[in-house]
């Protein structure tokens, strides 16, 4: 948090961040190479043929984009808001927000599909009310065992 | 605010059965917030798995966060990756 610059240190100080109480704490069954995995990223990433996240929605857009596990991820398109990060690196790699061929390389049992939020929600309600919560029970659904996330 | 959301949906995943683990970018936040399982790496805002076009590191990164599922509990774990 020192490399960033001063506006935003002062913000991240001052914002009233949530805490997460309880604490859910659910094991993993089996071993992770038997589990079936899922990715959830909030790099803002979407697939070319998804609307993108309107990005002048107040307090942020909690909406999420299902991403197929046969999903090209070099063709993500990057539709997230925030200036606080350099977008040049997601840009021509967009493995290093939504590393879905990485967990494909690792041999892993993917889920047939991913979620994609955009991250930069600064009123975080309706995301921990209405789109987390739905998006989780999809994965219920879907006999998920494991999440790996990923923030950018 | 990445973290944060990141963090929110982990829980609520987690809630329902699903073992969750997160790479964070702002080890403050996840102290803040307190997602079960958490990997801190210490890369820049925007670069969640090191460098672009080297899926070698990228591997480590997510090898390093998963690793965490296979921890026992109580939580939160929040770790400190190491290249």
């Amino acid at each position: 948090m020192s490399d960033l610059p001063l506006a935003s240190r002062i913000f991240l100080k001052a914002y009233p961040w949530r805490r997460i109480e309880p604490l859910p704490w659910a094991p993993l069954r089996r071993p992770l190479r038997d589990a079936k995995i899922a990715l959830v990223s909030s790099a803002g990433l979407v697939p070319p043929d998804q609307e993108p996240f309107d990005n002048d929605l107040r307090g942020g857009d909690w909406s999420y984009r299902e991403v197929p596990d046969s999903t090209e991820v070099s063709a993500l398109v990057d539709a997230h808001r925030s200036l606080t990060y350099d977008h040049d690196g997601v840009r021509s790699d967009p493995n290093l927000g939504f590393p879905l061929d990485r967990l494909h390389d690792l041999g892993l049992r993917t889920n047939h599909r991913h979620f994609s939020f955009m991250g930069s929600i600064t009123a975080p309600g309706r995301l921990a009310k209405r789109s987390a919560p739905e998006a989780a029970e999809k994965l219920v659904a879907d006999g998920v065992e494991a999440v790996l996330l990923v923030p950018i | 605010m990445c973290n944060q959301a990141v963090s929110l949906i982990a829980a609520e995943i987690e809630k329902r059965g699903i073992a969750t683990t997160c790479i964070v970018l702002l080890r403050e936040i996840a102290e803040e917030v307190r997602p079960p399982r958490a990997l801190f790496v210490p890369f820049p805002l925007g670069y969640p798995l090191g460098k672009p076009h080297d899926p070698e590191g990228q591997r480590r990164v997510i090898e390093a966060a998963l690793a965490l599922l296979e921890r026992p509990g109580p939580g939160p774990l929040l770790e400190d990756y190491r290249a």
